[in-house]
């Protein structure tokens, strides 16, 4: 019997006591900051802010955007599509392309007046097995419909980019049931563009049509 | 007694599910705090409702307060003050009766399997570890940022010895041998301060101080104190003043180790004086339920703070929904995202601004008003505070990014 264990994870935020006060000193530090940070500040505000829609971008398009004040860098880094990533090290790779670049094409770069220095910081994971089980897609939607968001988050977000399995776990138990298109379907959803309720309905909308049929 | 189970209604069920999954993990541990004060301030008072809500989950727990004389706690106070960035100077003579305080409060204690000092005050109780051995956190409650430098590596050499530094916000982190972890504050949704209020209280406490409630009131609850601002409210409220129609309540004690703080209380209330929709309150300790209904029953609430450690009147604010505009400094850009949850400004005319925006927008802020009181709901209660403490434990014993528990 394939039985899916639903999990959930409490993060713990770690403070590197790294920081810095201009675009250069930015760079510098998202090329040394383990992926534990790239991750937590990539990911800090769907998880605290993940009632809203649309939510606000990752740490560093934010503190470029409204310390900083340069517009047109934030939104670019604001833009990366972080969906798109399958390691945490592209990640960094792209937010170093696009910081590097900015840096060859500007001389004067400023600097953000003290106290509104950028704060390096990363989180630790903790994952507990929830008391939830499902071995059919009804007794699946039961459950996601109770646990925490936590637990959601976990599953879609941290297994495919922070456990680097590829795709979220839903899909990857859906596949295995055989129940290729409904895998692909959830697979195919932007999860960054959902507040997490919102992504837990649909979740859950997705696996009733398929089951009903 | 508040039950932990008293909170699900709020954070949801799920949430205190997780906090007994990971009281489990700490079966057969004893958590023992340690600091200097039973009672006042802000560490006793989040002890005092911290300790039967982590007993009732499970994790044995208990709270000792070292002992030392009137020479100790001048000395401690001018740790606290230096600390804070105020010049001070500390003689050798006086480090060393801090360490001998520290060493004669070892012999009176016995020690817990997991030993959590707050503040600096008993920080050197941390030298009997190479006798007893046991894991050592310690928890600074203090705003950290600039601190004077003596202090801090005379300080230094004893937090190092701990297993983990846990801070209230990330600017206070500094360059240290040990992890550091960021721990922020909360508030409690169930204590009078902050729980719900019938409207007709609401209306009774307004009319008690004479504010109109069918008019915009905008409000900032604090000290009388130069860092606070006060002043730069009131000229925010007048710039404000001449496109809407508000009145302005100024509420908070009036007690201050601020040596400007009689000057800044006189001007305060000379400004008042002029304007009748000015209210200046100085209200008792014991005032909570007003607090909570001045802020329940405003227009508009603000924190114009020129230096703040947490500032944990934003989180007040926000979780009864209110629309709030307060600068950025300390800890108050965790609490507000700007235009999100809030308003974060920089200066006496950005508030203004503000103040008119939402003042003549009331669906938009409204809107800050529940992102803000969800924000608070998910990031700054007490149930949030207590997975941070129970996390705290659990990793120290587990040192992996990943853990699986």
């Amino acid at each position: 019997m394939n039985e899916f264990y639903f999990k959930t994870k409490l993060d713990q935020t770690t403070l590197l006591g790294l920081t810095a006060k201009n675009i250069r000193e930015l760079l510098k530090g998202i090329k040394a900051i383990p992926e534990a940070s790239i991750y937590y500040h990539t990911h800090k505000y769907l998880h605290q802010h993940h009632f809203l829609s649309p939510e606000p971008p990752n740490d560093f398009a934010y503190w470029i955007t409204e310390v900083l004040n340069e517009a047109r860098l934030g939104e670019i880094m604001s833009s990366v599509d972080i969906v798109q990533f399958h390691t945490l090290q592209d990640l960094r790779t792209r937010f170093v392309e696009i910081l590097s670049e900015h840096l060859r094409e500007n001389d004067k770069s400023p600097t953000a007046p003290q106290g509104q220095e950028f704060h390096f910081m990363a989180s630790r994971m903790f994952v507990l097995q929830t008391p939830y089980t499902a071995t059919t897609p009804s007794e699946f939607r039961e459950a996601l419909q109770r646990v925490s968001v936590n637990s959601l988050y976990y599953h879609i977000f941290d297994a495919k980019l922070r456990l680097e399995k590829g795709e979220n776990d839903f899909s990857r138990w859906f596949r295995d049931l055989g129940k290729t298109q409904l895998a692909d379907e959830i697979a195919r959803l932007d999860p960054y563009t959902y507040t997490l309720e919102g992504l837990r309905n649909r979740i859950i909308k997705l696996v009733e049509r398929h089951d009903s049929n | 007694m508040i039950r932990i189970e008293d909170y699900s209604p709020i954070v949801g069920q799920a949430t205190i599910d997780e906090l007994f999954l990971l009281a489990q993990r700490l079966q057969g541990n004893e958590i023992q705090n340690i600091n200097s004060t039973a009672v006042g301030g802000g560490v006793a008072e989040i002890l005092t409702r911290m300790i039967p809500l982590l007993t009732q989950l499970g994790v044995r727990s208990r709270w000792d307060v070292i002992k030392g004389d009137e020479k100790f706690f001048s000395i401690t106070k001018k740790f606290h003050n230096g600390l804070h960035g105020v010049p001070v100077e500390v003689s050798h003579e006086e480090y060393d009766t801090f360490i001998e305080v520290n060493r004669l409060n070892v012999g009176m204690l016995s020690f817990a399997d997991i030993v959590f000092v707050h503040d600096p005050q008993p920080v050197a109780l941390v030298e009997e570890r190479k006798n007893i051995g046991r894991r050592w956190i310690w928890r600074c409650h203090i705003d950290f940022s600039k601190p004077n430098e003596r202090i801090w590596s005379f300080l230094q050499q004893f937090i190092e010895q701990y297993d983990t530094a846990v801070f209230s916000a990330p600017a206070f982190a500094r360059k240290l041998a040990i992890p550091q972890v960021l721990i922020s504050p909360s508030i409690d949704p169930l204590s009078d301060k902050n729980k719900d209020l019938p409207d007709d209280l609401i209306n009774s406490i307004f009319s008690r101080f004479g504010i109109d409630r069918t008019r915009p009131v905008i409000t900032q609850i604090s000290r009388f104190d130069y860092l606070k601002d006060p002043l730069g409210v009131i000229k925010a409220y007048k710039i404000a003043k001449r496109h809407v129609d508000v009145q302005l309540v100024l509420a908070g004690g009036g007690a201050t180790d601020d040596p400007e703080g009689p000057t800044i209380m006189q001007q305060v209330q000379e400004e008042a004086a002029k304007d009748k929709d000015v209210f200046v309150l100085f209200l008792p300790p014991s005032s909570d339920i007003e607090i909570n209904a001045l802020q329940r029953g405003s227009t508009v609430v603000l924190q114009k703070s020129l230096k703040e450690g947490f500032g944990l009147t934003v989180s007040e604010a926000l979780w009864k929904a209110r629309p709030t505009i307060a600068s950025a400094v300390g800890g108050i850009p965790l609490q507000i995202a700007h235009k999100y949850s809030g308003i974060l400004t920089h200066s006496i005319e950005g508030t203004a601004y503000w103040i008119k925006q939402l003042v003549n927008e009331p669906e938009y802020a409204r809107k800050l008003g529940v992102n803000g009181k969800e924000h608070i709901k998910n990031n700054f209660l007490i149930t949030r505070h207590i997975k941070d403490y129970l996390l705290l434990f659990i990793s120290l014993f587990r040192r992996n990014d990943i853990e699986y528990l």
